[in-house]
Parts: structure tokens; sequence; C-alpha cells
């Protein structure tokens, strides 16, 4: 990794290294390693991380550090969800919890330095790894297939099959047979919706993101080249150090709507019309 | 080769126009809400704590089907599938 940079490779092909994925397999049956690799990875540290925050210190008296840090990641989680959701939500704080903590996790890998996780990839024999699993469109994807899956079984359990049909029907203009085709379109195109621009936009910010700090890096290799090119160097780190500390809040903020929207979303599937 | 820059010229200015617009919207819908809560915790300073989560959650929607377009600029920057299929 480390021979090709410098003035032998153009700019575009250092993009263009940086944005491709690590793959096995073709055409459909592509299968992005890093990112299943990354967002596994994390998710059990997370997990672990968790498991061992709610156990820490000792049960009785005030909590501290550790243990303090994850009931207060709990209790924001709880009063975000008891906001929406008005019934027995044991399981939808556990999917509040899984999806925030996962998705600031796997987003805040945006924050590493850009050529750190290629070189350690090299050691193993990697040419290309990317580390954001969120920048790639299959990690988005999936996780808002598995949001869809969850908002039709809701509705399912809150209507019955018969109701839950019905409601494709009769929803929201009325039950009359010359409605059923618009009420059928718009009610595709609401459920559609939902988990594509949950994906969408999760993938738009992290991936626009990452290729921000792609261009920053650039501006900070091209220093080298030409002779004013020193002011770019600090130019590099000035603008790096701003797009950061605004990227981190990106981070934080894009996972709070993620956790957020599929639990008004699944709120709403349970509604009676 | 005329074909081939006759494609990146219209492609580079796609992008602009993508990214352009997409800012446009983005920025001036940002700016409306954020306009709407500072008048909102003008009138009522209790709440501010409460609207400020919700003008976040807001934000980040706002700006969702700008990035979205951003991302897609994105791609016909690096990976120009016109590009593509012109070579193949």
């Amino acid at each position: 990794m480390a021979s090709e940079h410098g003035a032998s490779e153009s700019p575009t092909e250092y993009i263009g290294h940086h944005l491709t994925h690590l793959k096995v397999g073709q055409g459909f049956w592509t299968v992005h390693v890093d990112t299943l690799l990354m967002s596994s990875l994390l998710a059990a540290a997370v997990a672990a991380f968790l498991y061992v925050g709610a156990r820490a210190g000792t049960a009785a008296g005030a909590p501290s550090g550790l243990r303090n840090f994850v009931e207060m990641i709990y209790e924001f989680i709880d009063g975000q969800v008891s906001d929406i959701y008005h019934g027995n939500r044991a399981f939808l704080v556990a999917l509040a919890l899984s999806l925030f903590t996962w998705v600031v996790a796997m987003n805040s890998m945006d924050l590493l330095p850009l050529d750190l996780p290629g070189s350690v990839a090299a050691l193993f024999g990697a040419e290309y790894f990317r580390v954001l699993p969120t920048a790639d469109l299959n990690g988005t994807v999936a996780m808002a297939i598995v949001v869809l899956f969850l908002i039709i079984i809701y509705a399912i359990r809150a209507k019955g099959v018969g109701g839950y049909l019905h409601e494709w029907i009769a929803a929201p203009f009325g039950n009359h047979p010359l409605l059923w085709i618009p009420n059928f379109a718009l009610n595709l195109v609401e459920l559609l919706a939902k988990p594509v621009s949950l994906s969408m936009r999760l993938f738009g910010n992290m991936y626009a993101g990452e290729l921000l700090f792609m261009l920053i890096a650039l501006l900070g290799m091209a220093f080298a080249v030409s002779i004013g090119g020193i002011s770019l160097f600090f130019g590099q780190i000035i603008v790096g150090t701003v797009w950061s500390i605004f990227h981190i809040l990106i981070v934080l903020l894009q996972a709070y709507i993620f956790m957020v929207l599929p639990v008004v979303y699944i709120s709403m599937a349970e509604e009676h019309h | 080769m005329e074909a081939i820059a006759n494609v990146q010229a219209f492609t580079a200015l796609g992008i602009g126009i993508i990214i352009g617009l997409g800012a446009n919207g983005a920025a001036i819908g940002i700016g409306i809400m954020g306009a709407r809560f500072l008048e909102a915790a003008a009138r009522q300073p209790e709440l501010a704590p409460m609207l400020l989560g919700r003008m976040f959650l807001l934000a980040g929607l706002i700006d969702a089907a700008f990035l979205i377009g951003v991302g897609l600029a994105m791609l016909f920057a690096f990976a120009n599938p016109m590009l593509a299929s012109l070579a193949g």
C-alpha cells in the first residue's frame, strides 16, 4: 500500500482505490467481505461493551464510571422510545438500543485516519479494505430490510392477517371497490418509501463524509507537488479538523435518526384506521 | 475521443446541478425550521431542550434528500456509468 502512494498515483486512482470494496464472487453474488467483517466485529464489540458495562461496579449505591455511562445510554433510549410508543416497549427498547449503539460504532469508523485501515489490511494480504460498513449500500439496505419486516410483523400482530390485508385496499380513502387500486398504490408507495429513505439517508451521509475525508487527504498529498503547496499542507490540517468535528455531530445525529425512525414506523404500523 | 469529452462535460454539469439545487433546498429548509425553532424557544423557553432534540431530528431528515443527491453525484464523478458503457 505504502509503495503506491505519492506522485506515481493520480488523485482519481487514489480515490478510486479507497472506494473499492474487498470483494469475493462475481455479479449478483459479490460479497463485500470488508463490510461483513467490520459490521460483525463492531456488533460483537458493542455487545461486549454493553454487557460488561451493565455489570460493572457493585449493585448497591449510585453507579459510577462505566456502569453509569451504560445506564445513561439506556435511559436516554428508553425515554425516546416511551415518548413514541405507548405499549409494551421491552422489545422496541432492545431494538433501539442495538440500532443506536451499533450504528454509532459503525459510523465512527469514519473518524479513523484514512490510510490506517488499509495499511493494517495489507498486512493480512487484502488489497482493498473499506472500514465503514454504513458507507456501503449493502450494509444500510440490509438493516432497512430488517426494519421493513419488523413493521409488517408488528402490523400483522396488531391487526391480524385479514385486517392487515383489508387495510391495504381500504385505507386511506375508504372501502369502495373503485378506490381499491388507488388505496393499494398509495399504501405500497408508503410502505416502500420507509426502508428506501432510511437506508439511503444513512448511506448518503456516510458516503459523502468519507469522500470528503479522501478529498481532504488529497489536499495534503498535493503539497509536495507545487510551490505554493506548503499552504495546502496546513490547509489540510485545518479543514480536516473542522470537518472531523462536524462529522462527529453527523455520526451521532444519523445514528439517532436511524434509531428513532424505525420506532416511529413500528408504532405507526400498529395504528388502527 | 469527442464522444468521451462530450459525456464528461455533460456529467460535470449534471453533478454541479445536482449538488447546487440540492444544497439550495436543504439550506432554505433548515433556515426556515431554525427560524421557527428560535421563535418557539423565545415564546416558551422551558420547551427549548425538547424542541432542540426535535430540531436535530428534522435537520437530519431535511438533509437526507440532499445527501442522497451528493452520493449519486459522487458516483457520477468517480465511477461514471455513462463512460463505462461508452468504453465497453
